[in-house]
């Protein structure tokens, strides 16, 4: 008999926390809009939530950026949050309405049809790639017809590349990868095939540890992964490093975009100028390992023409 | 002899055998735990993680786990007992009956990526709760559900008939005795089974990673009013957890030390995960000793 | 029954009073119970609707047939070399084979130990066991797939030819994860057991071997089997451990210690990559279909085996 009462409240309660969570829901929304409301009249102190979703490799950047933004003052009131998920989630959340920011390794281009089209661009960072081979191997260059024999499978041992008597072990990224999709095209020119027994991996720290570990492994990584772990090789004679690629003598390289649908809203905006603005680009852009956009001597553009 | 010869091998096989899961258990807790254990600290077990530098925490994922545990608590609880107790006392054996029990079962045993997937689409982006906790709380409950079912049937079902006669010759309501007498003697064996079925929360990780999402907003843990997007107990906040977060170090981990912190915190989920195992056989005890006593109080 | 004697009398009076309160806390209570069970199955038949709905898109919208897409052998979602390919053969053939592998490992194993803990040494066999296993089913899949990483697959490298990873690998993996549900299974049946059964085998002057080899394992076969085909259903839908030591390269494997991928480590590696609606992200909806698919079978043959377990 005792036992009702506490029963009966269990339950009460449980429903009241239900009705609860559903009623701050709506608040939730209500107050967003307001906020929203509010920035048109009064622009000086901006409020509201920024939701970005999207690239993994992109990830890191935002979050810190993200949170140096919301320690500023003046954006004290805009809340700010990333989430991953990668590219493709990034840009269906986007384009569907869901996340306010797209976050992308590739163009929008590449992955939507016809909603790319009301989608905005905001490159912040270029990210660089480099081949990156197990330390015994014994290459430190490969030319861009040797990778493409590697990754098409034409050659299957190190020392048909001048390196040790060692079978290549591929370690890949799945197709619908963003890196991959940039190696491919910047490194390779061309698409591959995937191998039988080669190795796919979606994170680039799976990829580090894989070809750090196997004997005659062989992947990419972006710089900011680098380190001795993995031998990086030099492309065509060219090393990888930051200057290289500003100066466009190296190829291997890609834009990371933060994609708006329409114009951003102010507090939207605010985040990608803070982003754009040099503190971030020459302090957290740089720290991460990826390279700011304003370094760049060439420009690159969807269908991969480069200017100066 | 033969016989006998045969016997003792198969007797040493399974003792070998059985002795070798015993090892793999050891091994594995062994392993976590020595890699783990010296970078487990109040600083680690407290601090926001660092994205490049060393010496990031855990603190926000642990609270992640922890809240994620007590909201599909909130939601699973009355559910599972509903349902449950509907199977146990008042479904009459027949097709629907059956293809309730299926149900269950089917729920039990969906993959939980598909479960993920699912909440990917419907919870958080059609309903638009968007990647928060209260997502992440209600794809778990799918998960949770079909067992709490089971678990209230057993224990109602396993409550001596006598107990229910008692009831019925007093001229209880149905609703009387499950509540009043029923409950209590069953309440022990649903406790422990909550507590044990609610460790998978703590492991969970590929379903939340499209529905909880994978990382945490900056929070105050000063600040308790759950409307507020800082607030720590606001629902609709984006929430990772520990086990997403091992699975993000290990993939995505920038920081020097990520390979410590991923193994801390895989020592630090599987020490919640002992701590959850021994409270619910404390807790079961304790429960029976009091339903026990109070029913010959009663 | 006496504890409850005691207090009847005083609920006596307003006998028709009391009946309505009745009837309505019955209906209350009723009702409640029910539109819990309705909920149940309201989330069932939308999980179904809505994975069914993005998944046969790719039949129906996208014009990619079933037999090419179950017996397929090229998965090129992209179109890198010409015309995009959605055969998933080698997904599924990796499913089984992982699966199917674990299940073999796991099998004698969890037997075993569910024989110690009810034939071998009943009193503290289970006491030791019981824990064990139960530690282990907790055990979350991101740590497995983390010691996975660090132990299993350089081992494998180390032992057989290969990098380590591979279906050998994954199915390792998978076996110690599926052990206790095998082994809970099981030893339920062994205890539920009437005890005549053994006794008369021994009377009959059998040693134990033969008791359980004769008597005890034929006739709770059927049980065991629902242990591993449940586990085999757990091994089937687990992602991320497998993802991280499988490898991942879309093709049939010629060896047990070469990449090879699942279908659930293809979704997990994809489906943030692709954008919602496209051929491709429906391609991996397809598959989580398929996989919803296996687990009706499953459940189907678990129905099977406990129907032929209740004659």
């Amino acid at each position: 008999m005792k036992l009702k009462k506490p029963l009966l409240m269990i339950c009460t309660l449980a429903l009241v926390a239900v009705l609860a969570a559903c009623g701050s829901k709506d608040t939730q929304g209500d107050s967003s809009a307001s906020g929203t409301a509010n920035n048109d009249t009064t622009s000086t102190e901006l409020s509201g939530s920024v939701l970005a979703v999207g690239s993994t490799a992109l990830q890191p950047l935002v979050e810190q950026a993200a949170q140096k933004f919301m320690a500023e003052s003046q954006y004290s009131k805009i809340q700010v949050q990333v989430q991953g998920g990668g590219s493709g989630t990034g840009l269906t959340q986007v384009a569907g309405g869901q996340a306010d920011i797209g976050n992308s390794d590739v163009f929008a281009e590449e992955k939507l049809k016809d909603e790319a089209k009301d989608l905005v661009d905001h490159q912040v960072a270029v990210v660089a790639m480099a081949a990156v081979t197990n330390p015994d191997v014994g290459v430190d260059n490969l030319t861009k017809q040797q990778l493409v024999d590697i990754f098409t499978g034409k050659v299957t041992n190190w020392k048909e590349v001048g390196g040790k008597d060692e079978k290549i072990v591929i370690v890949n990224r799945p197709a619908s990868s963003g890196t991959r999709k940039t190696f491919e095209k910047y490194a390779l020119g061309t698409s591959t095939e995937d191998l039988k027994g080669s190795i796919q991996e979606e994170s680039s720290g799976t990829v580090k540890k894989i070809v750090s570990e196997s004997p005659g492994a062989i992947g990419y990584l972006a710089l900011s992964y680098l380190d001795d772990k993995v031998k990086v090789v030099k492309y065509e004679g060219v090393e990888a490093t930051v200057e290289n690629v500003a100066s466009g003598k190296y190829p291997v390289w890609a834009y990371e975009h933060m994609y708006t649908k329409g114009e951003p809203k102010p507090e939207v905006k605010a985040f990608l100028d803070y982003i754009a603005s040099d503190a971030v680009q020459s302090g957290d852009v740089v720290e991460l390992g990826y390279i700011p956009v304003s370094k760049m001597e060439v420009k690159r553009d969807v269908d991969g023409n480069i200017s100066k | 002899m033969k016989a006998k010869l045969t016997d003792k091998i198969a007797t040493c096989l399974i003792v070998v055998f059985s002795l070798l899961i015993v090892a793999i258990l050891v091994g594995l807790i062994g392993f976590i735990l020595v890699r783990g254990l010296s970078h487990i600290n109040w600083h680690f077990l407290t601090s926001v993680p660092q994205t490049i530098r060393a010496g990031g925490g855990i603190g926000p994922q642990l609270f992640n786990s922890l809240f994620l545990l007590v909201l599909t608590l909130i939601i699973t609880v009355p559910l599972g007992l509903g349902a449950g107790i509907y199977m146990a006392e008042y479904a009459k054996p027949g097709k629907i009956t059956g293809t309730i029990r299926l149900v269950v079962e089917v729920l039990s045993s969906f993959p939980s990526i598909v479960v993920g997937l699912f909440g990917l689409l419907l919870i958080v982006n059609t309903f638009g709760f968007g990647f928060s906790l209260f997502s992440g709380a209600l794809v778990l409950t799918i998960f949770n559900l079909p067992l709490m079912v089971r678990i209230t049937e057993q224990a109602f079902r396993s409550v001596p008939k006598e107990q229910k006669e008692a009831g019925l010759a007093l001229g209880l309501s149905k609703w009387k005795i499950i509540s009043s007498v029923l409950f209590p003697v069953a309440l022990p064996s649903i406790v422990t089974g909550t507590v044990l079925a609610a460790g998978r929360v703590f492991g969970e990780a590929a379903a939340l990673l499209f529905t909880a999402g994978m990382s945490t907003p900056r929070l105050d843990f000063t600040n308790w009013n759950p409307f507020s997007p800082t607030s720590p107990i606001n629902p609709f906040r984006p929430a990772e957890t520990l086990a997403v977060h091992i699975w993000k170090i290990n993939s995505e981990g920038l920081a020097p030390d990520a390979a410590q912190i991923a193994a801390g915190a895989s020592a630090v989920l599987v020490i919640l995960v002992l701590l959850f195992n021994l409270f619910a056989r404390w807790i079961g005890g304790v429960l029976y000793k009091a339903m026990t006593a109070s029913k010959r109080m009663g | 029954m006496k504890a409850m004697d005691e207090r009847p009398v005083q609920v006596e009076p307003a006998r028709s009073a009391r009946w309505k309160k009745h009837h309505a806390e019955d209906l209350a209570g009723r009702s409640y119970t029910f539109i819990c069970v309705a909920l149940l199955i309201v989330i069932i038949i939308s999980i179904v609707y809505f994975v069914a709905s993005k998944g046969l898109a790719t039949f129906f919208r996208d014009g990619v047939s079933l037999s090419e897409f179950l017996f397929g052998t090229t998965w090129d979602p992209e179109g890198n070399n010409g015309e995009p390919m959605y055969g998933v053969l080698p997904f599924i053939f990796g499913s089984f084979a992982t699966s199917l592998l674990a299940a073999l490992i796991a099998s004698p194993l969890s037997i075993c130990a569910s024989l110690f803990m009810t034939e071998i040494v009943p009193g503290w066999g289970k006491k030791l066991l019981q824990p064990v296993i139960e530690l282990l089913a907790g055990i979350p899949s991101v740590v497995y797939g983390f010691i996975g990483l660090t132990v299993v697959v350089p081992f494998m490298r180390n032992v057989f030819p290969g990098q380590g990873i591979g279906i050998a690998a994954g199915a390792i993996v998978l076996s110690v994860m599926i052990l206790p549900t095998i082994t809970s299974v099981a030893s339920d049946a062994l205890s539920a057991l009437p005890r005549g059964l053994k006794e008369s085998s021994f009377a009959l002057g059998a040693t134990r071997w033969q008791t359980i080899s004769r008597v005890i394992l034929p006739t709770v076969l059927p049980s065991i089997l629902t242990g591993v085909v449940l586990g085999m259903a757990r091994a089937f839908g687990e992602a991320l451990a497998v993802q991280m030591v499988i490898g991942n390269a879309p093709h049939i494997p010629r060896s047990l210690f070469e990449s090879a991928s699942t279908l659930t480590s293809v979704i997990t590696l994809d489906m943030g990559n692709t954008v919602m609606g496209s051929a491709h992200s429906n391609a991996l909806w397809s598959m989580a279909l398929a996989l919803m698919f296996m687990t009706f079978i499953f459940v189907l043959i678990v129905r099977l085996l406990e129907r032929r377990h209740r004659i």
